[in-house]
């Protein structure tokens, strides 16, 4: 972890869905240029904690910091002007919007900055071609890809993806991975989210392991190891079989 | 120690409750005998307007379907009255459930056509046929077309040739339409379909994959609604002895203001429709002098309800005393064995 | 209701009916925009929307009675009045009725057209109002084959045409109007691009009520309109939407078209069976397509 203040951090973070208590004094921290990945089983709290991050979620002001102001209080509307964007689960395209359509309204009411239009279309040609077609009509990966695309038309620092994986062929995976490298290579700080752990582990620097909405594991994606990795993920009664 | 428990639905404080309604209900029947006719009036009204509001009640609040048209059975209940007793010489009280009957007969074909509108449409959609019921019946001359139509003293005097007792009768017959419909609903609601239908109020999508058939379940609360609704619509003008369409068929009369009471009073309970009654009654009496101001402060005090207290003034009060009047909901209790 | 369609005692002149209720229906389709618009993006039903249309109207009496200008000319005030209005009442009221359940905005609206329609009596008196146009109000035009055609009923139909194009305009040529319908599509997402729905909320009420200014003052002009006018708008509106199939622009002109049409050819028989006929048009539509006959949005 850099020495230097982090681009974005969560202090002793809750969050709740009405009753049911989602997350659990989540301690979270993302360097500047850094690629972060968040793993855990389903229904560890992944999702929500993203949701939390970019204002989805309420919660108090101080627990999210980013770029060393609180934000935990601030609606989802006006993170994404500071320059925080989220792919969400699912891609959530706008069904009615052309492809072209989709990408623009991510440019539309966020910060302006590189990346345009022709960048995004750059970064996958393919969307070029169909920039007309609805977007329900795409094939999944080429959703991914505009959900992504929509989500660099706000100019983030800090790009939040989550299940990027979700439904799509290894081939297609793999090139949208190839993608999220250029991505960061431009600048832009990841946090990735995903259930598969190795394709995690491979695109990140550092990972935090969620379970049942806590924070149970957290280090560097290289040298990791396994069983500790298998412990926190499925809980250590499951490790110990 | 053996710990077990029971599923039972009365508390302390309905049994209160049961008790004291008695001692009202017993009042209010040897009213004739203490109280002036002024005020039998008064408690007529009260206890139709009662009976409409507790009827939209379990239309909107329990099976969701929020019309705004229901004055299209007041009218063709009242209407059918006059025309039965005139034309057949069916005796009024005989007419009353004839119309009821009638109403509901008619209330068949109009489900199945606004029905197909949903949510807010649906209102707007029941507003259209009570306008279409209205301006049919302008158009017939033997019901008076367009400027009414009265009762002739030979039908109104087959209740009674004494105006006295025959103001008591209609006064009685009030209380007892009040307390029907109540009763009903309550049975209703403690019935099989009570609990499809707090399941459809709390939510319609969840019931109908466990089963509930929302549909028929709903198609069932509209007509049994209609007829009481048309059976009301019948005692009122026989009470008021003349109806034309724009008194038959008034939105505001029969529909605004019930709608009004059950929102302030509490929707989806069966106490709210009855503290929305008296918070009515009360705003009218003190607003007399002061025109349309009435329905200007009940509108008013409901869109605050709706946006501030949407359990109503009832839910505020259950809610700060824990108490339920009438014991539809169930609750578990702790018995345990000697 | 009296003079928005002239009557004919003998027998039916078909091409004079279709003109005159395709023109009808022109200020019909006017009606339903602000309906359909604040449906289209918030799903929400305005049941006050007749008695904006009347409000809007009185107003342009007031400020056509207190400054002495040409009716249209008041719709320069007119019209950012009803759009302030619309934006503070959602932004300040509406908004807060949004959510899971239809009871609150539905009530909530319901209890405003009640409260609209009585202060209104309680400031202007019940009795009917008109707004004058002079001479242009009768003047009319003789197509050939013998048919006299309004040129106030023409130009209202223009103006809804050209209203419908400038809306279409808006929402898909437009970064508002893509918003607008992101919203519609999915708010939660739509707030992650950073539109604030309370905002955009807010302006598509604007919008609606800019609308129905347009449309308040071109019916004062056609026909006469009193304290109590609004819920039949609103009927009209709403059938106008529904024939036309909901959330879809240019079906609901061609609902007002059908809704026009049916009242003219009832207005041949009597002035109850113009209204009566439009209703009964309505049904019969409900019955056979139940989601109208160019439906767009599911709900």
């Amino acid at each position: 972890m850099s020495a230097a203040r982090p681009l974005l951090a969560t202090r002793g973070l809750a969050a709740s869905y009405g009753d049911f208590q989602a997350l659990f004094d989540i301690d979270f921290e993302v360097g500047v240029g850094e690629t972060v990945a968040i793993i855990g089983a389903n229904g560890a709290g992944k999702s929500t904690l993203l949701r939390a991050i970019v204002g989805s979620l309420p919660s108090a002001a101080d627990m999210v910091v980013y770029d060393g102001a609180p934000i935990g209080h601030l609606p989802a509307h006006d993170v994404v002007r500071l320059g925080v964007a989220l792919v969400p689960e699912g891609r959530k395209l706008f069904q009615s919007l052309s492809v072209e359509e989709n990408l623009r309204i991510g440019g539309d009411y966020a910060r302006p900055g590189a990346w345009t239009l022709a960048r995004v279309y750059a970064l996958f040609p393919r969307l070029a071609e169909r920039r007309h077609t609805v977007s329900t009509s795409l094939s999944g990966g080429e959703q991914q890809m505009v959900a992504i695309g929509r989500a660099l038309m706000s100019n983030p620092r800090l790009l939040l993806c989550d299940e990027l994986s979700l439904g799509l062929a290894p081939v297609v995976i793999r090139e949208i991975y190839t993608c999220l490298t250029t991505i960061a290579a431009a600048g832009t700080t990841l946090v990735i989210v995903e259930q598969d752990i190795n394709r995690a582990l491979e695109a990140a620097n550092r990972f935090y392991c969620l379970q049942k909405g806590c924070v149970s594991l957290t280090g560097s994606a290289r040298n990791v190891d396994r069983q500790a990795i298998t412990a926190a993920y499925f809980g250590l009664e499951a490790a110990a079989k | 120690m053996n710990t077990r428990f029971a599923v039972e639905r009365s508390t302390h404080a309905s049994k209160v409750f049961a008790a004291s309604i008695a001692i009202v209900v017993a009042a209010l029947i040897a009213m004739p005998w203490w109280g002036d006719p002024g005020t039998m009036h008064l408690v007529a009204e009260m206890a139709y307007f009662l009976a409409l509001a507790q009827l939209w009640n379990l239309l909107a609040g329990y099976a969701g379907l929020v019309s705004v048209g229901q004055q299209a059975f007041v009218g063709l209940g009242g209407y059918t009255l006059f025309a039965i007793t005139d034309w057949y010489g069916v005796h009024p009280l005989a007419a009353i459930v004839v119309a009821g009957l009638v109403a509901g007969l008619i209330s068949i074909p109009v489900a199945f056509t606004v029905f197909r509108l949903r949510g807010a449409y649906f209102a707007v959609g029941t507003w259209v046929v009570a306008e279409i019921f209205q301006l049919f019946i302008a158009q017939v001359p033997r019901l008076g077309g367009g400027s009414g139509y009265s009762l002739t003293p030979a039908i109104v005097q087959s209740i009674s040739m004494d105006r006295e007792i025959r103001d008591v009768i209609v006064y009685w017959l009030a209380l007892l339409l009040v307390v029907a419909v109540i009763g009903a609903i309550y049975m209703l609601l403690r019935s099989r379909y009570g609990l499809a239908l707090t399941a459809i109020r709390d939510s319609e999508l969840a019931s109908g994959s466990l089963g509930v058939d929302t549909y028929r379940t709903k198609l069932l609360v509209y007509m049994i609604t209609a007829l009481c609704t048309g059976a009301i619509g019948a005692f009122i003008f026989l009470q008021k002895l003349r109806i034309s369409p724009e008194a038959g068929f008034s939105i505001n009369d029969w529909t605004v203001v019930v709608i009004f009471m059950v929102v302030i009073g509490g929707i989806g309970t069966l106490e709210g429709p009855i503290i929305g009654m008296f918070v009515y009654f009360i705003l009218r009496e003190l607003l007399a002098d002061y025109g349309s101001w009435y329905l200007i402060v009940l509108g008013v005090v409901a869109v605050l309800v709706m946006l501030k207290a949407r359990e109503g003034l009832w839910g505020l009060i259950a809610r700060r005393f824990n108490v339920q009047l009438f014991p539809v909901r169930r609750h578990l209790v702790r018995k345990d064995a000697p | 209701m009296r003079g928005l369609v002239p009557s004919y005692s003998n027998r039916l002149n078909w091409p004079s009916i279709l003109i005159q209720g395709t023109l009808l229906g022109g200020l019909y389709a006017l009606f339903a925009i602000g309906l359909s618009l604040a449906f289209g993006i918030m799903r929400l039903v305005n049941i006050a929307h007749g008695d904006l249309i009347t409000l809007a109207a009185f107003a342009a009496l007031v400020v056509v009675q207190t400054t002495d200008v040409h009716p249209l000319a008041s719709l320069a005030v007119v019209i950012p009045v009803m759009f302030g209005l619309g934006y503070l009442l959602q932004r300040g009221l509406l908004n807060y009725t949004l959510g899971s359940s239809i009871l609150p905005p539905l009530l909530v609206t319901f209890g405003l057209s009640v409260i609209i329609q009585n202060v209104l009596l309680e400031v202007f008196g019940a009795d009917t109002r008109r707004l004058n146009v002079g001479p242009i109000e009768t003047a009319s035009v003789t197509l050939p084959g013998g048919i006299a055609v309004g040129v106030m009923p023409m130009l209202v139909f223009a103006i809804a045409i050209a209203s419908l194009g400038g809306l279409h305009f808006l929402l898909y040529r437009t970064r508002l109007g893509r918003a607008f319908r992101a919203t519609s599509d999915d708010a939660g997402t739509a707030e992650l691009m950073g539109i604030d729905n309370r905002h955009l909320y807010a302006l598509a009420m604007g919008i609606a009520l800019a609308f129905t200014a347009l449309a308040a003052v071109l019916f004062g002009i056609r026909t006469s309109f009193d304290p109590s006018s609004g819920p039949i708008r609103l009927i009209f509106a709403f059938e106008a939407v529904i024939i036309g199939g909901l959330g879809n622009l240019w079906g609901t002109l061609i609902g007002g078209i059908v809704l026009g049409i049916a009242q003219s050819i009832g207005a041949s028989i009597s002035m109850t069976w113009q209204i009566l006929a439009g209703h009964i048009a309505f049904i019969i539509i409900l019955v056979v397509r139940p989601n109208g006959l160019f439906p767009r949005i599911k709900d």
